[in-house]
């Protein structure tokens, strides 16, 4: 082997961990507002509000413009490229507001899927093109950690080692050019739950994909400790007949976790996938409470299941911005007693928050 | 992906758990006393001692009369073939002694490194034939943990990419065959510290080569939670000109395995290499003082460091026995006390001096 060539110096390390461990720092975690404009028109066509830039613009601001005391359960939010130039009503910059609160600012930076020919329909994400030019400017304009999905389904000779692979690879150029520039990559290689396989299926392809992942990471001399990682929790595919509790949606994803992701890795953050605002936080709970060896924060980088409520609560009404908020810093707080492992579930928390938020065969 | 094929019922991993865990109980480590005939003869010729079967015997004897004492500090010994199958003076097989101590009874089962045709001098290590019968009869004749060595180098232009991907390979075989047989396997890939290259350098090389290790397992299905690993601590090369403390070595070490080595691994047993027995133990009594998080267990597992002062003290007479079973006891308990970062040196200063000495990790 020829000698290394360290990727990073001291500084630039001590930079990236130290952006990391903010984020995840003290039971908080992120809020996922980086919707592309064709899944905002999704969420929006739900409460039947026009797609347009300003009615996205309006519904971020009442998120973003909450009161500060939001900053002690979310570390960080992830936006869309078009949301980090927006500013609000007073003509303030949505990322300063952010910032002011002690709030990471985070930014999306794939560009959506394209199909792997040869393959049961499976597919990898493009983005890498000028990303390190992209990463730069990102950072000058404020942005201090970046996120790519990488997506993986569980079907007939599915995932392939071949999307396994490649979606692994792709992953860990992201990480590699994010962390040349001043960016921490949230790794995100998602195993959706679309399909009517069980629990402990999803546990074995969860366990290969993050294999998978870890040795690219290590292929690529990603600095470990200057990243996040966000996965599925472990669950049984949206069409599997049987149920399992929360308790072992937590074991079978803490198992997975700890048999594949190395203790130097700060932070955890999962995706919430289809699940209710309410089941997202139920099973974050429980995870926190799983008696296993825990080495890392395992926190939550939720869109949905912080969203939906609050969407509800808006519906396209400014005069609604009162109600919104509650409702968003209602899932925030919770969330982060979740992180803690100290959520009490309470009672009825309104029709929107245990609606199933799935959608099938998900993307951006 | 093919459905999984599950390769250890839930009973099978229940047991390779427990008896993982039991050799690594707090405070406790491994004894390898499992040199081959040829290995054993450069011992021995040190001290004067013709290689002989009775002496071997009378030697391991020596070992394995420690009283009591040991219960505390040794958790499993390894044995060679050959030492499997002795007994005391009295009659008693030494495998029953070892057990009824409750100590865990142990097997190398490699048969040594073979070239590697195309590279610098690189080997793999041999002894996959008819693994799984031979691990069916150890383990009917008292062996519950087994221990197989692959052995790497740093170089300019080593370890070669194939050197690292086949030895990790081999590893991973080696590790399914043993489980398949209720064996606990003691996965060991040792970098040499052989050379003048720097710690950071042994550093990067051991990051690398664990990388390919547990990604091997994962792939081999390897149930890492009944596993345990014996790696090389981090150090420079033996002729390099610039000294390390204790904790630079425990702090380059703890890196390497934090970026690495999954949780799930119950322990890390290291070999001791060139190392003084004093040396050996102040490196293992830093490595447990680290302020990095370590979710495994960090003890010992050593050869030449738990022996070196019985060796000399028995010089292969029977009248020297005694006196030599003290000293092997008193490596064992000090040995014992730095698997808990309790030992205070022979005469230095401990705790807090050299706390301040940990340099902070993101300069590794």
């Amino acid at each position: 082997m020829a000698h290394r060539f360290p990727a990073l110096t001291p500084e630039q390390k001590k930079e990236l961990s130290e952006i990391a461990q903010r984020i995840v720092a003290n039971g908080k975690g992120i809020l996922a507002a980086d919707e592309s404009v064709g899944t905002m028109g999704n969420r929006l066509q739900r409460i039947k509000v026009e797609n347009t830039e300003e009615n996205r613009r309006q519904f971020r601001e009442i998120l973003f413009t909450v009161d500060s005391s939001v900053n002690k359960s979310i570390g960080g939010v992830i936006l869309f490229h078009e949301t980090l130039y927006q500013k609000d009503s007073q003509g303030n910059l949505f990322r300063n507001i952010l910032k002011e609160k002690g709030i990471v600012v985070g930014i999306k930076l794939d560009q959506g899927s394209a199909p792997l020919a040869g393959t049961n329909k499976e597919t990898t994400i493009q983005g890498l093109d000028g990303l390190s030019e992209r990463c730069a400017q990102y950072k000058k304009d404020g942005c201090d950690f970046g996120k790519w999905r990488a997506v993986l389904r569980i079907g007939d000779q599915c995932p392939s080692s071949l999307a396994i692979q490649e979606n692994a690879n792709a992953l860990a150029r992201y990480a590699s050019i994010c962390q040349q520039n001043g960016l921490v990559p949230i790794v995100e290689p998602e195993v959706i739950p679309d399909g009517d396989h069980d629990l402990e299926h999803c546990q074995y392809v969860t366990e290969k994909v993050l294999a998978a992942v870890y040795k690219a990471l290590n292929d690529h001399h990603i600095y470990l400790e200057g990243t996040l990682l966000k996965p599925n929790m472990v669950t049984a595919g949206h069409a599997c007949t049987k149920k399992y509790t929360p308790e072992q949606v937590a074991m079978a994803t803490v198992t997975a976790l700890h048999r594949t992701v190395p203790a130097a890795v700060p932070g955890i953050c999962f995706l919430s996938g289809g699940m209710s605002e309410e089941d997202a936080t139920l099973n974050l709970n429980a995870i926190n409470l799983c008696p296993l060896p825990k080495p890392w924060k395992l926190s939550f980088s939720y869109g949905r299941a912080l969203q939906a409520s609050a969407l509800a609560a808006w519906g396209g009404k400014a005069a609604n911005k009162k109600a919104t908020q509650e409702a968003f810093m209602k899932r925030a707080v919770a969330n982060s007693e979740a992180a803690k492992g100290k959520y009490v579930h309470t009672g009825s928390s309104g029709a929107a928050s245990t609606q199933s938020l799935f959608t099938a065969s998900y993307t951006y | 992906m093919p459905h999984s094929y599950p390769a250890l019922s839930a009973e099978q991993k229940k047991e390779l758990s427990d008896i993982a865990l039991r050799i690594v109980a707090p405070g406790k480590g491994i004894l390898a006393a499992d040199e081959s005939v040829g290995s054993m003869a450069k011992r021995l010729s040190q001290i004067g001692v013709e290689n002989t079967e009775e002496n071997r015997r009378l030697y391991r004897q020596v070992l394995f009369s420690a009283d009591d004492r040991v219960k505390k500090c040794i958790g499993g010994v390894i044995f060679f073939h050959e030492t499997l199958y002795q007994k005391d003076d009295n009659g008693v097989p030494f495998v029953q002694t070892i057990q009824d101590k409750g100590i865990v009874v142990g097997i190398k089962v490699d048969k040594g490194v073979v070239p590697l045709a195309g590279t610098d001098g690189e080997t793999t290590t041999q002894g996959l034939d008819g693994l799984s019968e031979r691990c069916a009869q150890y383990k009917k004749d008292g062996a519950d943990f087994a221990k197989w060595r692959c052995v790497l180098k740093i170089s300019e232009r080593t370890p070669s990419a194939l050197a690292i991907l086949e030895n990790a390979n081999v590893l991973a075989r080696y590790a399914s065959i043993c489980q398949q047989n209720g064996i606990v396997p003691i996965v060991e890939p040792e970098i040499l510290p052989d050379g003048d290259h720097d710690l950071k350098r042994c550093q990067y090389v051991t990051e690398k080569v664990l990388a390919a290790v547990y990604k091997a397992l994962s792939d081999h299905h390897v149930y890492l939670e009944g596993t345990l690993l014996k790696p090389n601590m981090v150090t420079p090369g033996h002729a390099c000109p610039i000294k390390y403390s204790p904790e630079e070595i425990a702090m380059a070490t703890v890196t390497a395995l934090r970026r690495t080595v999954p949780p799930a691994v119950p322990g890390v047993t290291f070999l001791s290499g060139g190392q003084s027995e004093e040396e050996a133990s102040l490196n293992l009594n830093a490595i447990n003082r680290c302020p990095l998080p370590r979710p495994w267990a960090l003890t010992f597992s050593y050869g030449r460091a738990l022996q070196a002062s019985a060796l000399n003290a028995w010089r292969g007479q029977k009248d020297n026995a005694g006196a030599a079973t003290e000293e092997f006891i008193k490596r064992a308990e000090v040995n014992g006390l730095a698997a808990q970062g309790k030992y205070e040196g022979s005469g230095e200063d401990g705790g807090a001096a050299a706390q301040s000495l940990y340099i902070a990790n993101h300069a590794y």
